[in-house]
């Protein structure tokens, strides 16, 4: 699956860890939820960096504990219809400041990029590679948002009232 | 009448240049249908029994004459010669082609119309009195705050992928005509007891398989913190409420499941860490939209003028419609006209694209320009000065929408049942039309008074059947069209579910037992004027029932 950062397509420096397995000092890995929660003390100090693979049925608060060791937090999205992870993403970022990648998994199509980069993911294992190719040109299809998110970008409402007197409603219905 | 700027304008061309390529890319196979499904879905595209079916938004139920025409060319050159208004302020056409939806959508577009939200598990079309604005029992304009939740709405990173549908209703009147206590969420502005207007938000109303009346979360909500607390309830919803069976995911569920107390608790934990940032609204955030609302340059104009007075009483067929049609708007001189869609043997909600052009004419000429939208499938003339009620009338008496039953028992709401509806077990269309026709008589009509019959041809309830005051719901059995009848739900703020009437009777004799509840509510109530729903609340449904199933 290939993985999109920045708007490319990058080599994924992380291994997917499964629930026992030996994990080298100096290897990037990502585990299971259950095994950061089991021993958080495991991930204390080592070389490589930590990742983990949060599902999207679990409280994304119960990591805030762990938030300053880690610098990746996967959120699965099991099909694309199921949205819960944007709401985990937002909490990630907004509540408790999580500045490490914020990594979008499990089917991840086209339609969602742009929700996704709002919500405050910043990576994407995108499920088909003709819609990695794409990312670049379909993030750029919207230029206008009507409600503040994780991205920052100022929604409509804010940029009517800074520009206040200079925007014209032009549909003029009425007769005159 | 919301103007739209250029972020609006912006927005919605974007959004039809993504649908083309999204359309583009199910025609050439890259995408299936199971992924072109939801993103058809959020376009307000369906895929029913015969074609694609298109929804189109009309926002607090408010049309521009230009839109109705526009709408009018759409259902011309692209459908049959004709639209159908829905019960949730929509306006839906039945046989388009997918191939050409997005040259639909680019034409909508530039009349500032679309599809977007109509559908789809994200927040819906936001609806709202159909007389907001002009009704006299109203303390403020409940569409400047429905235009702030459809802009907070639309395109929702976060709420796009809800595990199911979510609507939201705003009142402003002492008399509810949003049935906000139905919705996902209903908000009813009012004023508290130091004078200031917010709103008591409701949470976790619906109606479908499992029918609730929404519970009230928040008795008083200031409007700075509308968005913030919408957002709130959403949030907890979109993690908590149910995506594992489609009949338990919708809010009211997970509300009835957790109790409105810890629910409650849920959101307002929720909302303390993010009430006041960036979705705070200020004064000025609310002004800047009441300014782009415009409002009609009323004339000062007196109340029953003599072109009015004199036409009432030389005409009595004029008379009739006057007395049935015209409703008191807040200005002096000036009133509100409902145009019926029900004329007998008709679909209820239908307007072909001739009508819809002669409306659009009128309401220039008569009305500002504007049209509403309302749940009982009408459009409305909001401004009318009394003194062109008699032109007026004798305008739509020439295109059969001057039928005076609106509110009586010919007054139909009906779901587009069977005859369109892929979800459909029965239809619902034949049933209404046979009703109009048994209660054509207008005099009979007027003695029986105001009794709402609505029909669904599923558990779905798109006709709104469980707060029609005599309900009729399709269900079928061994591949036959059986339906349920109940009585004594409304919609309004006295909300309440009605009670089966007995065991589900056969297509053919719908009809006849409605007939039989109709005649035996006129026996049975205590004077003239006890409301059908009053009828049934005083005495409960057995004497009905004695009566229907004794012959049968």
């Amino acid at each position: 699956m290939p993985l999109v950062k920045n708007g490319k397509v990058v080599d994924d420096p992380y291994v997917r860890i499964l629930d026992d397995a030996a994990i080298a000092d100096d290897t990037s890995v990502i585990v299971p939820a259950v095994r950061l929660l089991a021993d958080a003390g495991e991930f204390v100090q080592r070389a490589g960096a930590t990742g983990v693979l949060w599902q999207n049925d679990r409280n994304v608060s119960e990591l805030s504990p762990h938030l300053d060791r880690l610098a990746l937090v996967a959120l699965v999205f099991p099909n694309f219809r199921d949205g819960r992870a944007y709401s985990q993403a937002r909490i990630l970022r907004e509540r408790h400041h999580f500045r490490g990648e914020l990594r979008a998994t499990g089917q991840v199509l086209r339609d969602q990029f742009l929700f996704l980069l709002r919500a405050g993911f910043d990576a994407f294992e995108v499920t088909k590679f003709t819609d990695a190719a794409a990312f670049v040109e379909t993030i750029h299809r919207y230029s206008v948002f009507y409600q503040p998110a994780g991205d920052g970008q100022a929604p409509a409402f804010r940029r009517r009232l800074s520009k206040a007197g200079t925007s014209r409603p032009i549909i003029e219905y009425l007769r005159s | 009448m919301y103007l739209y700027d250029d972020f609006d304008r912006t927005l919605v061309a974007e959004r039809v240049d993504e649908f083309r390529d999204q359309v583009t890319r199910r025609l050439s196979g890259e995408l299936s249908e199971d992924e072109f499904k939801p993103l058809r879905l959020m376009n307000g595209v369906y895929l029913q029994l015969h074609a694609y079916m298109l929804r189109i938004a009309i926002p607090y139920g408010t049309l521009s004459a230009d839109q109705l025409r526009t709408l009018a060319r759409i259902a011309r050159r692209y459908d049959r010669n004709y639209g159908h208004f829905t019960t949730r302020q929509n306006l839906q056409f039945n046989w388009i082609k997918l191939s050409d939806l997005p040259d639909v959508m680019a034409d909508l577009a530039q009349a500032g119309l679309h599809g977007m939200q109509t559908s789809g598990n994200c927040v819906r079309n936001i609806t709202t009195d159909q007389w907001a604005g002009i009704a006299p029992d109203e303390i403020e304009d409940p569409r400047i705050f429905a235009e702030i939740l459809r802009q907070h709405s639309t395109m929702h990173p976060e709420f796009s992928f809800l595990p199911r549908k979510f609507k939201i209703a705003i009142t402003a009147a002492k008399h509810d005509r949003a049935a906000v206590r139905v919705h996902d969420i209903g908000l009813r502005l009012h004023r508290n007891g130091a004078g200031e207007v917010g709103f008591e938000v409701i949470v976790g109303g619906g109606l479908g398989r499992t029918p609730f009346v929404g519970k009230t979360i928040k008795p008083f909500l200031h409007k700075r913190d509308l968005l913030s607390y919408v957002e709130a309830i959403l949030r907890v919803y979109n993690q908590y409420g149910r995506r594992d069976n489609i009949y338990k995911a919708r809010i009211k569920i997970l509300v009835h499941d957790l109790g409105i107390e810890k629910f409650a608790a849920e959101v307002d934990a929720e909302w303390q860490t993010i009430k006041d940032g960036a979705l705070s609204i200020d004064p000025a955030l609310i002004a800047d939209i009441v300014a782009r609302f415009c409002y009609p340059n009323y004339e000062s104009l007196s109340d029953q003028p003599g072109e009015l007075k004199r036409a009432r009483s030389a005409n009595p067929r004029f008379e009739t419609w006057f007395r049935n049609s015209v409703s008191a708007h807040r200005v002096s001189g000036y009133a509100i006209v409902t145009l019926s869609l029900k004329p007998e043997g008709a679909p209820p909600g239908d307007a072909t694209s001739e009508q819809m052009d002669e409306i659009a004419t009128l309401a220039d000429r008569y009305s500002f320009g504007e049209i509403r939208v309302g749940h009982e499938q009408n459009l409305v003339l909001p401004h009318v000065a009394q003194r062109d009620l008699p032109d007026l009338w004798a305008s739509l008496d020439k295109i059969d929408l001057a039928t005076p039953n609106i509110g009586l028992v010919s007054d139909i709401i009906a779901c587009p049942g069977l005859d369109y509806c892929s979800l459909a077990n029965t239809r619902s269309i034949p049933v209404a039309q046979e009703l109009t026709r048994r209660f054509s008589n207008l005099d009979s009509q007027r003695e029986i008074g105001r009794l709402h019959i609505t029909i669904s041809g599923c558990i779905n309830a798109c006709g709104l059947h469980h707060v029609g005051h005599d309900r009729i719901l399709g269900v079928e059995k061994n591949g036959q069209e059986f339906y349920q009848i109940t009585l004594g739900g409304r919609a309004d703020e006295k909300a309440e579910l009605g009670a089966l009437l007995g065991p589900a009777v056969p297509y053919a004799e719908v009809a006849d037992v409605i007939e039989d509840v109709v005649a035996a509510y006129v026996e049975l109530r205590e004077r003239p004027n006890e409301l059908f729903v009053e009828t049934v609340k005083r005495i409960g449904v057995e004497p009905f029932k004695e009566r229907v199933y004794a012959t049968r």
